[in-house]
This record gives C-alpha cells, sequence and structure tokens, in this order.
C-alpha cells in the first residue's frame, strides 16, 4: 500500500515534466535548445496566480469541467498499479471504469466548449469525439488481448505479476498490444501525428482549440489534468513492455520513473521524424492500430 | 525455431494489413517486396534444414518476390508517373477493417480444419488471410497497377499453403509457379504500362469501352 | 521419346521462330512444327507410349482426345496464319508465332499431365502464352481486354491452385495415398481422401477452371477477349484452351467420383451448366459484333460440356465429343469470320450484307458454322447435343426441358444475326451502291483451306465415328463414371 501511495506521487510530481522531456527532445534533434525542462511547471504556477475572467455566454458548465477533468484524471491514476503490483483502488473490471473516467473528462471538456459558443471550439469537439471513438476501440482491443494473454480482467492482472509469466507465451500478442497502446497514447494526449501541441493556427488543432477561452487556474488544471493522462498512458506502456511484476515493488518505481524518461524521448523523436496527418487520414491509422490489437486477440483466441 | 517461424508467419499478416492500409503505391510495392522475402525465408525454417532443395527455393523466391518484381513495378511506377491510389472504391478503413475480419475468419476456419498436423495450423491460418487480403486488394483498388500487387499477394497466400504441403508438392512444381508467376506479373506490367501511354491514368475505371450496350 | 518431344517440341520451335528475322521463314517454320506435332499425336494413336517421369506425364483416353484436337485445331490455324501474316503484319511478329507455339507446348502439357502440378503450371502458361496475342493490335480496346483477361484468369488460376493444394492435403490420412497429386495414386486411394478436403478442392477447381473455361458467371471476360483478339487467336482459344480447361475440370471429377463424392460434384456442375446456358441465351439475343455473338455462343456450348459432365450416364460421352465437335465448329467459325473481317475491315453485324454473294466460301462456311453451332443435324455437335440431351431425359426430365429451351431461344439469337449477314440485302451506301451486289472478292487459298477442312471435319463426325475414336470415347466416358451410349 505504501508503494502504491508512493507511486501515485510520484506520477503526480513528475507529470508535468513529461511533456517537457518531449519537448526538448524534439528541439535538440531538431538543432534548437528548446524551453526548458521544468517549463510546464513554470506556466502552472503562474496560472494558478491568476485570475479568471468568464465569458458572459459561458454557464456553470464551463467552470466546473476543469474541476471535474482533474479529479477524473487523478481517479484513474488511483486504478493503475504503478508499482507493478497493486493500485490503490484495484477490482474485477477497474480497465473499464478507468477508461470511462477518461471518457467522463473529455465529455465535460467537450461540452464546457461547446459551451462557448464559439465555432473553432466547437469544430475542435468534434473532431476529439470523432476520433476518441476510434482510440477507444483500439484501446480496448489491446486491452482484450492483455486481458486473454493473463486471464485476468483487472489492472492488476494485465499489468503485474500474471503478465510476467504471460510473455513467454503470448509475445507476439503483448508486443502487438504495446505498439497499439503507444498509438492510443499519441493520439489521446494529442501528440504529432494525430495533433500537434505547437501549432499557432486554430484550424489545424484539435486538442488545443477547445480550451481557448479558458484562463487562470482554470487552464491550469487542464493542462496538468492532460500532462496526468500522458504519464499514466505511459506508465501503461511501461508496464506491458517491462513488466515489473517480480521486482521489489520500489525498485519498481525507479523502473518507471527510468521508463517515464524513456517514453518521453520516445514521443519527442515521433514528433521530430513524423510530420501530422491529414485529418482524414487519423481515423486510417487508428484503425490500422486497432486492427494490429484485434489480430493480436486473435491469436490467443486460437 | 518454432517461435522464429511464428514471428515470420505473423511479420506476414502485418504486411497485408500495410497494403490494406496504405495509399502510397510505392509503400504498397516495398510491403508486398518484404512479404517476398518473408516467404523466402520460411522454406529453411519450416523444414529445419538447409539441403539444396530448401535452400533454391528459398533462394529463387527471394529472387523472384522481393527483388526482380518489386524493383520491376518501381519502374512501372516511376515511368507512369503515379505515386497515389486515387480513392478506392472500398475505403482504406473500410478495407483495413475487412481485412481485420478476413484475419478473424481465416484463423477461425484453420481452426476447424482437419490438419495433418496442429503446427501448421498458424501457417494455413496465415495463407488463408493473406489470400483474402489479396481479394480484397484486387477488387477494391482502381489502379491497375495496385491490382497487380493485390495479385501478388494472392499468390503469396498460395505459395504459403504450398509450402505448408511442401513435403507433399515437389520441387519441381514450386518452381514451375514462381516461374509463372514471374512471367505473369511481367506480362501485366507490361499491360500496366501501356495502359499508362494509352489512358495517361493508369486507373481501370477508365476501361469501360468494352461491355454490353 | 515421343511424350517429350510431344512438348518440348513446340516449345523448342517457340525459341527457333524468334531467332529468325524474315517473316516468310518463320510462318514455313510454324507449319512445319504444328504438321510435326500432328503427326506425333497420330502416332501416339497408334500405339501408347509407356508413362515417363515416374507417371507424372502419360497417355489416357481423355487427354489423347484433348491432344488431338488441340493439335488438330492447331495445325488448321497455322496454315491460316500463313495466310493471315500475308495480309496483316501485327507489330511484334516475331513473337506472334513464338506465343502460338508456346500455347501449343503448354495445351500438349496439360493434355498429358497426370501430376496435377504439372498440369496446373501447363494451364498458366496457356493463359500467359495467350496474352500478348489477344494484345497484338496494340490499341486501347485489345488493350483493355487483354487487361480483362489477364486479371480474371490469373486470379482464377490462383484459386485453382489453391484447390490444387487442398488435394494434396486431403490426401494425408492414416492410411498410405501414394504419391501426392498423380492421378492414378489420387484414383487408386480415393476412398482415403479425406471428404472434406476434397469438398474444398472441388470447389476451388471447378471455379478456377470455370473461369478459364468461361462458364457463366465467370464468363465476362470471354466476349471482351473474343471479340478483340485476331480471330485465328479467338478461334484456339475457344476451341483449344476451351478443350484444356474442360481436361482440368474432367480430372477433377474423375477424382470426387473415385471418392463418392458425386453427389456433391454433379449438382453442381448441373448448376454451372445450366447458368451458362441461360446467360449465353439471353446475350446471344440483341448482339452487334459476330465475334462477341460466337463467345457467348462459346458460353452456351461450355455451359453443355459441365452439363453432360454433370449428368453422368451417356451425358459423359456426349461432353467428350462435344469437345471435338465444340473445338472443330469454333475453330472454322472464327477463322470465316476472320476472313470477313479482312476482306471488309469490321465484325460489326450491321454493317455486313450480304456475304454469300461477297465472299463466297466464307459466307457458306458461316452458314454451315451456324448449322453445326446450333445442333443441326447432320453436324457432329447435333450427335453430342442429342446423346446429352438424352442424358437429361433420362434422370432429370426438368433440366432436358429447361436445356431444351434455351437452345432453341440462342438459335434464334445466332440465326438472326447470321442469316441477316450471309443473305440479307443491307441499305445501300453512299454512293448508291447495294452492298450485296458488289463483285465477289477473290479469296486466298491459305486463308479458306484450313476452314473447309474443319467443316468437312464436323460434317463427317456427324455421320461416320472412326472405330479408334469410338473405342477412345468410350473409355473417356467410363473413365468419367460415364456409360457407352
Amino acid at each position: 500500500m505504501l508503494s502504491a501511495i508512493a507511486g501515485l506521487l510520484l506520477v503526480m510530481l513528475v507529470a508535468p515534466l513529461l511533456p517537457g522531456v518531449a519537448g526538448r527532445t524534439k528541439a535538440i534533434l531538431t538543432g534548437r535548445r528548446g524551453p526548458p525542462l521544468l517549463q510546464l511547471y513554470y506556466d502552472l504556477a503562474r496560472l494558478f496566480r491568476k485570475g479568471v475572467v468568464y465569458s458572459t455566454t459561458t454557464t456553470w458548465m464551463f467552470r466546473l469541467a476543469p474541476v471535474v477533468l482533474a479529479v477524473s484524471a487523478l481517479l484513474a491514476a488511483c486504478l493503475i498499479p504503478l508499482d507493478g503490483h497493486a493500485a490503490i483502488v484495484g477490482f474485477a473490471g477497474d480497465v473499464i471504469v478507468f477508461t470511462y473516467l477518461l471518457a467522463l473528462g473529455r465529455f465535460v471538456l467537450v461540452l464546457a466548449s461547446l459551451d462557448t459558443g464559439s465555432s473553432f471550439e466547437g469544430m475542435g469537439a468534434s473532431r476529439e469525439v470523432t476520433f476518441a471513438s476510434f482510440t477507444e476501440v483500439a484501446f480496448f482491443f489491446a486491452l482484450i488481448a492483455l486481458s486473454l494473454a493473463t486471464d485476468s480482467l483487472s489492472f492488476a492482472g494485465m499489468l503485474g505479476a500474471p503478465l510476467v509469466t504471460a510473455w513467454p507465451s503470448a509475445a507476439p500478442s503483448i508486443v502487438m498490444a504495446a505498439a497499439t497502446l503507444f498509438v492510443v497514447l499519441l493520439a489521446e494526449t494529442s501528440r504529432v501525428p494525430f495533433d500537434d501541441p505547437a501549432t499557432h493556427l486554430e484550424l489545424t488543432m484539435i486538442h488545443e482549440v477547445m480550451v481557448l477561452d479558458h484562463g487562470g487556474p482554470d487552464l491550469a488544471l487542464i493542462l496538468y489534468a492532460s500532462a496526468l493522462k500522458l504519464t499514466l498512458f505511459a506508465s501503461i506502456v511501461i508496464s506491458v513492455v517491462v513488466p515489473r511484476g517480480m521486482l521489489n515493488p520500489f525498485l519498481a518505481l525507479a523502473v518507471l520513473a527510468a521508463g517515464l524518461l524513456a517514453v518521453g524521448i520516445a514521443i519527442g523523436i515521433v514528433e521530430s521524424v513524423m510530420a501530422r496527418l491529414r485529418l482524414t487520414r487519423v481515423p486510417q491509422v487508428l484503425v490500422a492500430a486497432g486492427a494490429l490489437a484485434a489480430f493480436g486477440v486473435i491469436l490467443l483466441l486460437r | 525455431m518454432q517461435r522464429l517461424v511464428e514471428l515470420v508467419l505473423l511479420l506476414i499478416v502485418l504486411t497485408n494489413f500495410m497494403v490494406l492500409g496504405t495509399s502510397r503505391l510505392s509503400t504498397c510495392i516495398r510491403a508486398i517486396a518484404f512479404q517476398g522475402l518473408l516467404l523466402g525465408l520460411l522454406p529453411p525454417l519450416l523444414h529445419r534444414s538447409l539441403a539444396v532443395y530448401t535452400v533454391a527455393l528459398a533462394l529463387s523466391a527471394i529472387a523472384v518476390k522481393a527483388i526482380i518484381l518489386p524493383r520491376f513495378l518501381q519502374w512501372a511506377i516511376r515511368e507512369a508517373s503515379v505515386r497515389r491510389e486515387i480513392e478506392p472504391r472500398i475505403g482504406f478503413v473500410a478495407s483495413l477493417l475487412l481485412g481485420a475480419v478476413a484475419v478473424a475468419v481465416a484463423f477461425g476456419t484453420a481452426q476447424q480444419l482437419p490438419l495433418p498436423d496442429r503446427g501448421g495450423s498458424l501457417a494455413v491460418a496465415v495463407s488463408l488471410a493473406t489470400v483474402i487480403c489479396g481479394l480484397i486488394v484486387l477488387t477494391s483498388r482502381a489502379r491497375a497497377l495496385t491490382q497487380v500487387v493485390g495479385y501478388l499477394m494472392l499468390e503469396n497466400g498460395v505459395y504459403l499453403f504450398g509450402l505448408t504441403q511442401a513435403a507433399r508438392v515437389p520441387f519441381l512444381v514450386e518452381l514451375g509457379m514462381l516461374l509463372d508467376v514471374f512471367v505473369g506479373v511481367f506480362i501485366m506490367g507490361i499491360v500496366v504500362f501501356h495502359i499508362n501511354r494509352e489512358f495517361d491514368s493508369l486507373s481501370d475505371t477508365d476501361l469501360t469501352e468494352l461491355s454490353e450496350r | 521419346m515421343i511424350l517429350p518431344a510431344l512438348i518440348l517440341l513446340p516449345f523448342l520451335g517457340a525459341l527457333g521462330a524468334y531467332v529468325h528475322r524474315q517473316a516468310a521463314y518463320r510462318t514455313a517454320w510454324l507449319v512445319i512444327i504444328a504438321v510435326l506435332h500432328t503427326a506425333l499425336v497420330g502416332e501416339t494413336w497408334v500405339a501408347r507410349p509407356d508413362p515417363i517421369l515416374g507417371g507424372w506425364i502419360a497417355v489416357d483416353a481423355l487427354g489423347l482426345l484433348v491432344l488431338t484436337t488441340v493439335s488438330g485445331l492447331f495445325l488448321v490455324t497455322a496454315i491460316y496464319t500463313v495466310g493471315y501474316l500475308r495480309r496483316e503484319d501485327p507489330r511484334g511478329g516475331r513473337a506472334f508465332v513464338s506465343c502460338l507455339l508456346a500455347f501449343l507446348g503448354s495445351a500438349s502439357l496439360v493434355s498429358l499431365s497426370h501430376h496435377l502440378g504439372s498440369l496446373w503450371v501447363g494451364m498458366e502458361s496457356t493463359t500467359l502464352s495467350v496474352a500478348p496475342l489477344v494484345f497484338h493490335r496494340h490499341d486501347r480496346r485489345s488493350l483493355e481486354a487483354v487487361w480483362k483477361y489477364l486479371v480474371i484468369s490469373s486470379v482464377a488460376i490462383a484459386l485453382a491452385l489453391l484447390g490444387m493444394f487442398f488435394l494434396a492435403t486431403a490426401q494425408f490420412s492414416p492410411v498410405d495415398t501414394g504419391r501426392s497429386l498423380v492421378l492414378e495414386d489420387l484414383l487408386d486411394h480415393a476412398p482415403h481422401l479425406n471428404p472434406a478436403w476434397l469438398k474444398a478442392a472441388a470447389v476451388f477447381l471447378l471455379v478456377g477452371f470455370g473461369t478459364k473455361l468461361g462458364l457463366a458467371p465467370m464468363h465476362t471476360w470471354k466476349p471482351d477477349t473474343y471479340g478483340e483478339a485476331p480471330s485465328l487467336v479467338s478461334g484456339l482459344m475457344a476451341g483449344a484452351l476451351v478443350s484444356c480447361a474442360f481436361l482440368g475440370i474432367a480430372r477433377m471429377v474423375q477424382v470426387t467420383l473415385a471418392a463418392a463424392l458425386g453427389d456433391f460434384v454433379r449438382p453442381l456442375l448441373i448448376g454451372f451448366g445450366l447458368v451458362s446456358l441461360a446467360v449465353a441465351a439471353a446475350f446471344l439475343l440483341g448482339q452487334r459484333d459476330v465475334k462477341r455473338l460466337l463467345a457467348y455462343s462459346s458460353v452456351e456450348h461450355v455451359g453443355l460440356l459441365v452439363l453432360g459432365l454433370g449428368l453422368s450416364g451417356v451425358g459423359a460421352y456426349g461432353a467428350v465429343l462435344h469437345v471435338i465437335n465444340n473445338a472443330a465448329a469454333k475453330g472454322f467459325m472464327f477463322l470465316a469470320v476472320g476472313n470477313v473481317v479482312l476482306a471488309l475491315g469490321t465484325s460489326i453485324a450491321g454493317e455486313l450484307r450480304g456475304l454469300v454473294r461477297t465472299l463466297p466460301v466464307s459466307g457458306t462456311l458461316l452458314l454451315i458454322g451456324l448449322l453445326a453451332l446450333t445442333g443441326s443435324p447432320p453436324f457432329g455437335s447435333f450427335l453430342s447435343m442429342f446423346i446429352i440431351l438424352r442424358a437429361a431425359v433420362d434422370g432429370h426430365p426438368w433440366v432436358a426441358a429447361t436445356t431444351a429451351l434455351l437452345l432453341a431461344i440462342s438459335f434464334v439469337g445466332m440465326a438472326a444475326m447470321i442469316l441477316e449477314m450471309t443473305h440479307g440485302a443491307g441499305a445501300a451506301d453512299e454512293r448508291g451502291q447495294q452492298p450485296g451486289t458488289k463483285a465477289p472478292i477473290r479469296e486466298s487459298a491459305w486463308l479458306i483451306a484450313g476452314p473447309v477442312a474443319l467443316a468437312a471435319v464436323t460434317l463427317l463426325l456427324g455421320v461416320y465415328l472412326p472405330a479408334s475414336l469410338q473405342q477412345a470415347l468410350s473409355e473417356a466416358a467410363v473413365s468419367l463414371g460415364g456409360v457407352v451410349p
């Protein structure tokens, strides 16, 4: 239990670092210096000190959304066995709760952006929901593959000790699930090639355009929640690729920290070698990722 | 060794998905060349021998399926200066989904089949999946060149099925098959080249002059 | 030594024809090889050679009949080619003769293969060697035709190969089933074959070779290809290629019958046969191009072939006999149309009138061909179609009634066009001259000798079957589970 709480504190603490690592990697690979690693921490600190301005067209939904988003992300974090053994809360079917907690966050954010009445934000919301409907399928197929491989329905089994024993016999399916999860990670957290967090043109944005009207602590909560979401998906990918069920819980946390750094660098590399996909091609890639995981499932059903 | 065979077979399925999901012709051709290479690696792995017969089969398959034909097709698209598939009759997303269904069906069927040895079940499943994916590409794509790639995929699937029966199907026949595929694709390539010269678009949606009126 | 010579001679000839530059030498070479090949086939009739290559290549009655049909039709076509190449030198003339000879070699391989793998290799080679011939005009329409032909046939033949492998898998059983895919061993051990795999193999082989045969609904390439190819190539395809594809299906039928799966495969054959007859009857009405008309007539006749196989009993005998009659009749009909196209430059029926006066020999041949193709007495096809119908009457009266009706419709469709072409008086052309009143065009002996000979053969087969032929036919029919009428 202690290690689980330590794990939760770890991801809460390092979450804002991950986008920084990705950004720095990308900057170095493209020959620039880039912002400091801790930039997101500075931004959050600054935003929390600011006041908020609300448009007169918005309602209570707009104010509620950032809080719900951040809380749902935190609750989701409690469901993942970060130390490789057990989560703070774990039960059969917690994977579904995890998915729907994240979906709830997305749902309120979409409602809040529609609440502003701005056509740009409406467009972003529409894209976000469209792509989410593809990523969720891919994510579920990857989870089904893991669940079949480990013969369990909870994160504790799928990412814990049973996974270690499943690896030798179900390696191909697990690798395919991991690859799908990485694609889902990029899509869910609005990274290149699905979305470009650095873009300045509203027409090409997906996630960023939805939060244009948020400011101050609200924006800080949204930024923090999306960084946390990135860290959570990264933790899942790491847990699948490097099963830590046999390690000492605290050693496992150290591995997790190293893994998060590696994922951050990997995202940076992907962002610097790939261009953003045309919007029409995004579903194609997501379906391909889903098909990959589905193939993993088929292999396990044999 | 068994793990290696499985890995190669799984990669073959992934190349199928690649062909189904891409709109870039050169990616298509590269995928099919890689598939040819994988098929070439299979005979020595499946039979666990480096006899002259298996090595000769492997080398000729690699030469034909992974080197000569893909290079020839690359030449054809360069001459015809086409790069992309135009939006096909069945979209890329739909054909990917169809491909996934095809793989599921193929694996399900292979389970039911009374097979000589259980170990061959994966190879049979992959071969059926490749045949169906080849048919999907053949029927859904509009560019003549992509159809040739679909035909190659179909042939690869059939060839793979033949490999599972390799002890029963003689060497001479397998070489004959390779030769036929080689000549067949060569002639198709030449026709594709002429289609391009005549119609300057290399799409068989233009090939509608002959029909019942 | 005869068996390897039958296969290798044409292939060596194909290489030889490519070497020489001068057209006259090439055509002479073509005729010499064709004559030699026919002579060798005659020799196999006298004494059947022993199997070679451990039974891979062997002669049986069915294969010999198909080989004879192919070789005879090829000889006629070769002689016709001499006249054709004098009148119209296709681009890539060297390839033309080479591809013809390669086709002969591949067809011989198909006829003589008792290993189904090598039969497949031969079958695929026939597709490939014919493709450049179809494409010889190098224009848009022939391009489209050859593309359709290549893609559809190649896919079909790939599916047939899959069927072949299924057959090899069916041979797996605890009991020894002999060498894989060797016909004799398959037949000897048929009861031990796995029925599930065998059924799958039968379906795939039927669809694969059925497409090559041109059974509806896989016939769509046929009108386009026959319509655009040079007439002599169309004739060779409708006669020789069809016979080879029939042999492929017949081999499958032999194995399935031996494995007591007749009840599975016969309804399939009857179904494909009836659908082909129906489609052909529907499209024979209202055609405009005489070559496309003949293509649909070919669909009708391949329908009859598989119908005969499926009906079994005397039907099998009728089907084998019909292979010969169909090849002869289609052969000279296409060659006669080829003469019309050479002389008048079109095969659109609406522009052709009064051919018996303009082209006396070819016009008369068209008329004879109409009678032969529609199964009128006293031509050979009357006999074979009658036998097939009788087989239907015995066991399946409804099939018999449907077939008779569809044949009658086909007759109307064909007669309407061909009689108009041969005897009709068309509208005057712009110079105010009746097309029918033109002076007769002189026809080259090279171009009419072959068709006339073939017409004589169909007539002869209708009134007299030589004893050796009867014996071979009976033997073939029995091997296909039939009886002798």
